[in-house]
């Protein structure tokens, strides 16, 4: 089976600094595939790669085994794949349903403004803005914020999400409510890449994990194997014994 | 045609039926003149707002669409013996498709960059003008008087041209009303947001823009066709006027920018303050001393301008005065 997203060899450097660097992994379908690392590893980098807001110095990006290497990020999103911004960008005059009427009118499936509105309804209420579909995007706390990041690329009716940490800032039981959002939006056979932080919850979202660091792939694997990896304790977690408390808690 | 059933497509049928009937009905010259120039602005402001409302895109040189539509008419009447009806809707076409290669080149820049750019275009077709002497050069082109036989003498066609320009002053507002309740003009509004978010969610904004600067550029360089036509007489400083450019962008500002009902109030209200200004002993002068200070004001105090502040108070009115 050819996986949904293949990155060959990816490199970008920004001046002398090489952000990221023969990056090769892939995104398979309907899966959660995890990209940690610490700051200033190059993961926002990557999804700039992907969604083509960067040109890559090097190497390749394939997606549904098309070549979207240097294509505009306008032609990407046409190809299914839809972005949730880590830096949350609304369209801050336009309600949240004329918002999420621009991922869906614009997305893969190129909807009518009339069926736009009807599939932007639909995803605004599946993140839970059911109660915000009037509000301009510019009066959301930072938690509707994120949602609706959510609910517009949810609306493009992609066949893979880019989420660049849709839960930093979040309150413990926002959290809650966001991961099980994410797992319900897998349910719908949407594969997900997703960058976080928050350690506890990625270990318990993703089927596999990538780690970054310095530009480079550190390790690849399934959640348990990666908090396990010596190379990722040293070089991300600094201390084993965070390791270990934290290989506890993904258990259980 | 869902549009039948909005208030607002009732309005405008309202406003050009009274400027159609207001000055028949008076039987006044002096009216007809005033509502003249009040259409050529609504028209200049309604496209502009287009580019400065929709797209956010400041366009400091609009006026070089009006000049080139009027060169363009008048050129195709006197020297290729076209009729007004052909030479017309030919210079708007030819605009547009001009505007649209003009607009893949500079709509690359933002913010000041491109309104620098769009002043440079103007200052360069002014200049290019200048020197081409099948246009006549910097003296022009005149029109002979016999031009108006068709039309059945010089009285009867200043009637037909008004018409005509408030015709163009009709589409040019359903035209701006057709393009916020489209797909197209979802997409201007996002570009004109948040650009780089736009692009992420699929907007295919170099296209778009570069479609809103062409589209812009139509029913102006048709009305610039109709006034020159019924001046009989085109020169490089008078088709070129920077100054009409700025007066465009008062009024989107006055009038509130994004909004079809500011453009059309904010180029009525301004005709009529220009008129009383020009007239005036103490303003005659420097009638374009008051614009500058009435933008300041604006911008300083009201963004939003006239339909931002009611729509502001009252935001049931968006949906009638959009």
């Amino acid at each position: 089976m050819t996986p949904l997203l293949e990155l060959v060899d990816l490199t970008k450097s920004f001046g002398g600094v090489k952000a990221v660097s023969g990056l090769s992994f892939a995104v398979n379908e309907r899966e959660i595939l995890g990209l940690i690392g610490p700051n200033g590893a190059g993961k926002s980098t990557v999804f700039n790669l992907i969604s083509g807001v960067f040109r890559p110095d090097r190497g390749r990006v394939r997606f549904r085994g098309i070549d979207i290497t240097n294509q505009p990020p306008y032609r990407v999103a046409r190809h299914g794949l839809a972005r949730a911004h880590q830096i949350v960008q609304p369209l801050p005059l336009m309600s949240v349903l004329e918002n999420c009427m621009v991922g869906a009118c614009f997305g893969q499936e190129n909807l009518s403004l009339a069926r736009a509105r009807e599939a932007a309804r639909e995803s605004a209420v599946f993140v839970g803005l059911e109660e915000r579909l009037a509000t301009p995007a510019a009066q959301l706390t930072i938690a509707g914020k994120k949602r609706l990041e959510l609910a517009r690329a949810l609306a493009a009716g992609p066949v893979l999400m880019l989420l660049d940490e849709v839960l930093a800032g979040l309150n413990p039981t926002e959290v809650e409510r966001m991961t099980d959002v994410i797992r319900r939006i897998r349910g719908r056979g949407i594969a997900i890449l997703i960058i976080e932080h928050l350690m506890q919850a990625i270990m318990g979202l993703s089927d596999r994990i990538v780690v970054l660091n310095a530009g480079q792939k550190l390790a690849e694997g399934v959640p348990e194997a990666v908090a396990n990896d010596p190379a990722v304790i040293v070089a991300y977690l600094g201390d084993p014994a965070a390791a270990e408390a934290l290989h506890r808690e993904a258990r259980t | 045609m869902t549009m039948l059933r909005r208030p607002f497509f009732w309005i405008i049928a309202l406003v050009i039926a009274a400027f159609v009937v207001a000055p028949v009905v008076e039987n006044d010259v002096s009216m007809r003149e005033s509502l003249l120039l009040a259409a050529v602005y609504i028209t200049l402001a309604s496209n502009l707002n287009l580019m400065l409302g929709y797209a956010g895109y400041i366009n400091f040189g609009s006026i070089v669409f009006f000049g080139l539509g009027g060169y363009v008419c008048v050129y195709l009447i006197n020297t290729q013996a076209w009729p007004l009806a052909l030479a017309a809707p030919a210079a708007g076409i030819s605009v547009s498709l001009i505007a649209f290669v003009f607009g893949l080149g500079i709509l690359r820049l933002r913010g000041a960059y491109f309104a620098l750019a769009t002043i440079g275009v103007n200052e360069g077709v002014q200049a290019f003008v200048q020197n081409f002497s099948p246009w006549g050069g910097a003296s022009g082109l005149y029109l002979p008087v016999s031009i108006f036989q068709p039309l059945g003498g010089p009285m009867r066609a200043l009637w037909i041209v008004y018409f005509l320009l408030v015709g163009v002053m009709g589409l040019s507002l359903y035209l701006s009303y057709a393009i916020k309740v489209s797909k197209f003009g979802l997409g201007l509004a996002a570009i004109g947001q948040n650009e780089d978010a736009a692009a992420v969610l699929g907007v295919p904004t170099p296209r778009y823009k570069a479609l809103a600067y062409s589209v812009s550029a139509f029913l102006p360089a048709i009305s610039g066709g109709l006034y020159f036509f019924k001046s009989a007489f085109i020169q490089p400083t008078d088709a070129f006027d920077l100054g009409l450019s700025t007066e465009a962008m008062v009024i989107v500002m006055l009038g509130g920018q994004g909004t079809i009902t500011g453009a059309a109030i904010g180029a009525y209200l301004y005709e009529e303050l220009r008129g009383w200004l020009l007239t005036s002993d103490t303003f005659a002068n420097f009638q374009l001393v008051v614009s500058g200070a009435l933008l300041l004001i604006i911008v300083l105090f009201v963004p939003g301008g006239l339909m931002g502040w009611i729509h502001g108070r009252w935001p049931r009115l968006k949906r009638v005065f959009e």
